[in-house]
């Protein structure tokens, strides 16, 4: 494990988890909360962190395989090694037992991680997670699609995507850039292809958590009416946010009104 | 130099407004344009086709695999290869191929390819394709990100089924089986010829010459376009050390024969057009599901001019990158444009066997799998291209390297006199 502080008080340290390198980020004093990110990875800490940083101390591990990360997602096979590389890295990272955020599939993978290890997570805020499949309102094909499209599928908000997804900071070098956000494609593929439903409906009733469930109004990826099928599912008590104006990243869209559902639920 | 006819079985009654009104032959492509009773003929033609190949002395008839493609009709090429290893009996039948991550287990492939060995007395040619992203990951669900690990991992399960001489257990990755003994076993000792189709990928040719197979890009951009592929695979065989045995490599190419030039531009653009404009109307979307091109040929290609180059005309897929290419390029290509860029090579038989000759010197390669039909060709001229190729083409190219090199990966069939003889007639 490495550390360094950078000049926003962003501590940057590196934990292994099968044998690989994953990039943690904390910031802030006090309670630790933990947040999970979804596609695409989070390449820049972003203003929602920062904010949540001034109450918690906000910690972020990048997923294998995801910026950040080595391409570890090559050696996970299925949803239990999915699971466990998860656990590892939780533990890792400082942040078994603490309250958690997960998002799109950062979202499907904690609330796994809930129904097969209680104690290793506190309290739940999912943001449109994946996870369910439902015939009567199916996902669109969030893979087939080209970039510009895919942008469009991800966030509501003109210039959202940009903002978040461009090359980090410290990347100078737009083609090792371009391989990496490929990189981190892959490895949401790896966990989600076709698209997502891993079995967790069978597994929703082990959550006895209590849940945030946030939704973004706008989501064209996952529709905000799932929110109620992992809210019926959920044996812990559940809570639901719709953001206005907000599409499926919705953290990234509208920083300022999840931060406000969030601190709003976690503070309780 | 083996001369081989390779069929599609492309549905040839897609509508004359199929590019505008339809976004996609592949994956998605409109199930209501398909009418099974025009099916039933076009099935019966495509194999008196391949039979008629035979019985005019190609070296091998191939067929291949595609899914939810309205211009390849063959979801089990071994269905086809079953039925022609009764009805023929010189060619070899190269089956281009079966894509192994598919196969669960992937001992079925073993099974049926060694069915279809003994069936033919020994003619099989075995190619592992790993599949097009529209065939694998899309109309099959595979993930673009296992789909290569689970290839390997039943190529190795498969020359093991072929190999032992003991049941054995596998215990692998993606497939456990605790008892591995095939029945029937390949004819041809240790097992049929591989050949692996492929685009421009680094790793598949370091692959085919680690474990010594041939080589065959199917690209459907004809040989000025596949120059560049070609020459980074030479030059990849020459950085490890491999002979450059041009029976090593197999190259597709669409070709149109009459008496004259003038003949042949009139007689071919029709199923030209059709194959171009409507069959490669593959939509860009499904082109490169992420996983599908590894990052280490990502990275091959950032650093290579030469497979830079190849990338261009074969990327993800051959069929795909090229169409994608279409798209993104103004509008497909018009008969003009098809003949002057080598897509299609067309001409009187002298014509057409002088730019097939420089073909295969300058991409050199010792077998040509030749599209003689394609498009909505309708039987009696595919009979036509086929015969004027084998007559007037055929004796122009078939000498070519042939004094020079050995083929080693040619199929080894049971000597004539001691093959079945039932009355085929």
């Amino acid at each position: 494990m490495s550390d360094s502080t950078n000049s926003n008080g962003l501590k940057i340290s590196t934990v292994i988890v099968n044998g690989a390198e994953h990039r943690v980020w904390e910031k802030g004093s006090g309670k630790a909360l933990g947040f999970l990110p979804g596609l695409g990875g989070r390449p820049r800490w972003l203003p929602l962190f920062d904010a949540l940083s001034e109450h918690y101390r906000v910690i972020v591990p990048s997923l294998p395989g995801f910026p950040g990360a080595d391409p570890s997602h090559l050696s996970i096979d299925d949803n239990s090694d999915w699971i466990c590389a998860c656990l590892d890295l939780i533990e890792e990272a400082g942040l078994t037992g603490a309250d958690m955020i997960g998002a799109c599939l950062g979202g499907s993978l904690l609330a796994d991680i809930a129904a097969h290890s209680p104690k290793s997570v506190g309290r739940l805020a999912l943001i449109a997670p994946f996870g369910l499949y439902r015939n009567a309102e199916p996902l669109p094909d969030f893979f087939a699609q080209i970039f510009p499209e895919q942008k469009k599928l991800l966030c509501h908000r003109e210039g959202a995507f940009d903002e978040a997804f461009a090359a980090p900071e410290d990347s100078n070098d737009k083609e090792e850039w371009d391989i990496l956000r490929y990189r981190g494609m892959e490895a949401a593929a790896r966990y989600l292809w076709p698209f997502g439903d891993r079995g967790l409906e069978k597994r929703l009733h082990r959550i006895t958590q209590d849940t945030l469930l946030v939704w973004g109004k706008e989501d064209r990826i996952i529709p905000p009416s799932y929110a109620q099928a992992f809210a019926e599912g959920i044996a812990g008590t559940t809570q639901i946010e719709l953001i206005d104006k907000a599409g499926h990243l919705a953290d990234v869209d509208q920083p300022d009104a999840v931060e406000k559902v969030l601190l709003e639920y976690f503070n309780v | 130099m083996k001369l081989m006819y390779f069929h599609l079985m492309p549905y040839m009654d897609l509508p004359e407004d199929f590019a505008e009104k339809h976004e996609s032959v592949w994956v998605d492509v409109d199930s209501k344009l398909f009418d099974p009773r025009k099916a039933h003929h076009m099935y019966h033609d495509f194999i008196s086709e391949l039979e008629h190949a035979d019985a005019v002395g190609f070296d091998a008839i191939c067929v291949n695999e595609h899914h939810s493609n309205a211009y390849g009709m063959m979801p089990s090429p071994n269905l086809l290869a079953s039925t022609l290893a009764r009805s023929t009996k010189d060619a070899a039948i190269c089956v281009m191929g079966n894509s192994l991550a598919l196969y669960n287990p992937p001992t079925r492939v073993a099974e049926e390819f060694a069915m279809l060995d003994c069936l033919s007395g020994g003619r099989l040619i075995a190619g592992f394709p790993v599949g097009t992203p529209m065939d694998t990951c899309y109309a099959y669900g595979q993930n673009p990100s296992q789909l290569r690990q689970r290839y390997h991992e039943a190529h190795d399960l498969i020359m093991r089924t072929w190999t032992e001489t003991e049941p054995f257990a596998f215990n692998g990755r993606f497939n456990q089986q605790r008892y591995v003994n095939p029945w029937p076993r390949p004819l041809q000792a240790p097992h049929p010829p591989v050949w692996i189709p492929g685009g421009g990928a680094v790793e598949t040719w370091r692959w085919c010459a680690d474990v010594d197979y041939v080589y065959a890009y199917l690209s459907y951009y004809g040989y000025l376009a596949g120059q560049a592929t070609m020459r980074g695979f030479w030059e990849e065989m020459e950085n490890l050390g491999k002979e450059p045995n041009p029976f090593r490599a197999a190259f597709l190419q669409f070709v149109g024969v009459a008496e004259t030039e003038q003949e042949a531009l009139d007689l071919y653009r029709e199923p030209a057009e059709y194959f171009y404009n409507r069959s490669l109307k593959v939509s860009p979307k499904y082109v490169a599901p992420p996983g599908y091109m590894t990052e280490a040929t990502l990275r091959a290609r950032a650093q290579s001019q030469v497979a830079k180059l190849a990338g261009q005309t074969s990327g993800a897929d051959a069929a795909g990158a090229g169409a994608a290419k279409i798209e993104g390029g103004g509008g497909p290509p018009s008969f003009e444009e098809m003949v002057e860029k080598g897509f299609v090579v067309i001409g009187s038989p002298d014509q057409v066997a002088e730019k097939l000759t420089t073909a295969i010197k300058d991409l050199h390669f010792g077998n040509l799998m030749v599209l003689l039909q394609y498009g909505n060709m309708k039987r009696d001229l595919a009979t036509y291209n086929t015969d004027m190729f084998a007559k007037h083409v055929r004796p122009q190219i078939e000498g070519i390297f042939e004094d020079e090199w050995e083929h080693h990966w040619w199929p080894k069939p049971m000597p004539v006199a001691e093959r079945a003889t039932e009355d085929r007639s």
